[in-house]
Parts: structure tokens; C-alpha cells; sequence
């Protein structure tokens, strides 16, 4: 098994890195959801909010530690039959993925940190406030929080649609080299 | 004399401004000598306190016809501060205030009854979350004089106890914060 990526495969960390992530961010969406609608008595109502923070600012670790992994590894490059638009548009959404996840753990951060309060980590640690005060910054935070959620949950349904359409319908090695399948180029016949 | 005198002058002047009986007083929000406060159950274990920290308002007194007094208050309800940044985003959210539809909450008096030397009720109307509900304030004139920097101020202090679902709030905090008492202490500096 392959750890850094080549020219034609995905190595293990960069294909584990993706699916984490892709597990997380649709696990927290649930969560996050599912939280801000609990009853005041709900024996959950103050570990959701816990498990969803501690999980979120883990996750920002983990998505650097993705950024890092991506700059210093290569990328293997684009399958023969992918079309100009159709890489254009993969890397288009790829940037913004990665930048809205980006804004998405900040504007979280913001909005529990707005008046001068820590974040507890798993109660290991807890990571201080450094930007509070800002005018109505909970209720500003909370609706990038929200909206820019909504919209990567959007644009990952996209991603996966296009990876489904390369799998199914183009019938090529796409989503395979993302699972860490050996390819099998099915173009030849 | 010289008081005396002086006193006509008043008498006059006031008079004049056709307000004889009743002294206007502006709640003094700038030098920060007034305090909208409210309590609720927690559970029924410990009182939380909270406080709005912008609003604004008048109230006439006359001592000789405090019958005729008036309070007026408008709040900012999304300055709404219990000291958590979670919990008041979610007090200012449609789940209680709703303050984007209902950015103000108002008590205008409707009427005054003294009860004694210094207590009163003062009855008015309250609008919260908008609706709006007649209560009655519990009042006590906490003193009144001359400050030491040439004004003439008094202080009120007035609450009331409101039920969460008549103002229309949605979340239930179960069966020991129904309500929640409100608490206006305020200084006025004489107009």
C-alpha cells in the first residue's frame, strides 16, 4: 500500500484524510442540526453542543494537517479522459470545498467564543477566544455558520455526483483511485 | 426671601412650560444610573439574572400628585445579556425574543395607584416579542433629591412577573421557569 500519492494513485493518507473528512463534515451537519432543536430537558442538551464543538476544532486540525499533506505530496494527474471543462470544474469546487470548511470552523469558533469564553476540547484542553466583542458577533457567526454549511453540504453533493457520473456512466478509474482500487481501465473495449 | 422669591420664579417658569404638577424625568442612561433586570428559574435550583442593557425612556413624578405620574420605557431587546454568548444568541433567536421581527419591547403606563408614603402600583401596558399584555409594577420610590452636581433626581424601583407563553415565547424551560420577573430600577434627572 502505497503512503504518498504518484502519478496515477492516491496514497493511503490522502485517500484516509478525504474520507475523514467527508465523514465528519456530514456527521457535524447531523449533529449540528439535530442539537439546535432539543428540548430544554433533553439529556443531550448540553453534550451535543459539547461533542459538536470538541469534534469541530479537532476537525480544523485535521484539515490543515490535509492542506499540509496536499502541498507536499503530488498530485497524480488528470485521467486521459476527463474533459478541460470537467477538470476546470473538479478543481473549482475542490478550492471552495476547502475554503468553506475553512470558514465554516471559524465562523463555529466565533460564535462560542463571542464573549471572551474558551472552547473545551474533549475537556483536554480548551482553546481561548482571541476575536470577541465584535458587534452582534454570535448572531453574525451563527448565520455564515449555518448558510456556509448548508452550501458545502450542497457542493459535496455535487462532488459525488460527478464522481458517481465518472464511475457509472463514463466508466472510469475516478472514484476507484479515491477508494485506493487498483485501476482498471475499462476503455480499451 | 431670597427663597421665597426664588420660589415664585419656579412657580413661574413652570408654569409657563405647563407643567406645574408633573416634573418631567429622563432616565439617566447616560450616567448609567438604570437597570432593566430579569430573573427565571433554573430548574428550580438557582435564580439566573439577566439584563438588557440598551433602552431608554421618561417618567413624570410629582410628589403632591403622584397619581398623575407616566413611565415610558422602550427596549433594545436584542441587547439582552444574561453573561453567555451561546445562551443569549439563543434568547434573542425565534426560540424567545425573536428580536429581528421584534426589535423593541416597550411599557408605557396606563395608570398610577399609590399604595403608600413610597409604594405604588403602576399599571400599564407591556409589549414583549410583540404582544402586548396589561401588567401591574410593584413600585417603590427609592428617594429623590438634589445630586451634587446641580440636577434634581429620583429613583424608582418596579417589577412584575410575566408568563413566557403569554409573550408568546416558544421554548419550554420546563415546569419551574414559566415566568419570569421583571425588574426596572431606574434614576431619573429631572427635565
Amino acid at each position: 500500500m502505497l503512503i504518498r500519492n504518484t502519478s496515477t494513485r492516491y496514497g493511503v493518507v490522502a485517500i484516509s484524510l478525504h474520507w475523514l473528512v467527508a465523514l465528519v463534515v456530514i456527521g457535524l451537519a447531523i449533529l449540528g442540526l439535530w442539537m439546535t432543536d432539543l428540548t430544554y430537558y433533553s439529556p443531550y442538551y448540553r453534550t451535543a453542543p459539547f461533542w459538536h464543538k470538541s469534534i469541530g476544532l479537532t476537525f480544523a486540525a485535521v484539515l490543515a494537517l490535509r492542506l499540509i499533506w496536499r502541498m507536499f505530496n503530488r498530485r497524480p494527474s488528470h485521467l486521459p479522459n476527463h474533459k478541460r471543462w470537467e477538470t476546470r470544474l473538479a478543481g473549482l469546487v475542490h478550492g471552495l470545498l476547502y475554503v468553506l470548511l475553512a470558514v465554516i470552523v471559524v465562523s463555529g469558533y466565533l460564535i462560542s467564543t463571542a464573549r471572551g469564553d474558551g472552547i473545551s476540547v474533549f475537556g483536554w484542553f480548551e482553546v481561548p477566544a482571541l476575536l470577541t466583542g465584535l458587534t452582534s458577533q454570535a448572531d453574525r457567526a451563527g448565520f455564515v455558520h449555518y448558510w456556509v454549511a448548508i452550501t458545502v453540504l450542497s457542493l459535496a453533493g455535487l462532488h459525488a455526483l460527478g464522481a458517481l457520473k465518472h464511475h457509472f456512466i463514463d466508466r472510469d478509474d475516478t472514484l476507484r483511485r479515491m477508494l485506493g482500487l487498483r485501476p482498471h481501465n475499462t476503455k480499451e473495449s | 426671601m431670597k427663597k421665597a422669591f426664588a420660589g415664585i420664579a419656579l412657580g413661574g417658569l413652570l408654569a409657563l412650560s405647563g407643567s406645574l404638577h408633573a416634573a418631567e424625568y429622563v432616565i439617566d442612561k447616560e450616567g448609567q444610573h438604570a437597570f432593566i433586570n430579569f430573573k427565571i428559574s433554573h430548574l428550580g435550583y438557582s435564580w439566573l439574572y439577566g439584563r438588557f442593557n440598551d433602552f431608554d425612556g421618561t417618567f413624570t413624578w410629582d410628589a403632591d400628585k403622584p397619581e398623575d405620574s407616566q413611565v415610558n420605557v422602550t427596549i433594545d431587546t436584542a441587547s439582552v445579556d444574561s453573561n453567555h454568548a451561546e445562551r443569549d444568541k439563543h434568547l434573542r433567536s425565534d426560540d424567545f425574543l425573536n428580536v429581528s421581527a421584534h426589535p423593541e419591547a416597550t411599557f408605557k403606563s396606563t395608570a398610577v395607584e399609590m399604595t403608600g408614603e413610597n409604594t405604588a402600583k403602576i399599571s400599564g401596558d407591556l409589549t414583549l416579542n410583540g404582544v402586548t399584555n396589561p401588567v401591574v409594577l410593584d413600585a417603590r420610590l427609592l428617594g429623590q433629591g438634589e445630586d451634587p452636581w446641580g440636577g434634581y433626581r429620583a429613583g424608582f424601583e418596579g417589577s412584575t412577573k410575566l408568563t413566557l407563553k403569554d409573550y408568546d415565547i416558544q421554548m419550554d424551560l420546563g415546569p419551574a421557569s414559566q415566568e419570569v420577573e421583571l425588574i426596572l430600577s431606574v434614576e431619573g434627572i429631572r427635565q
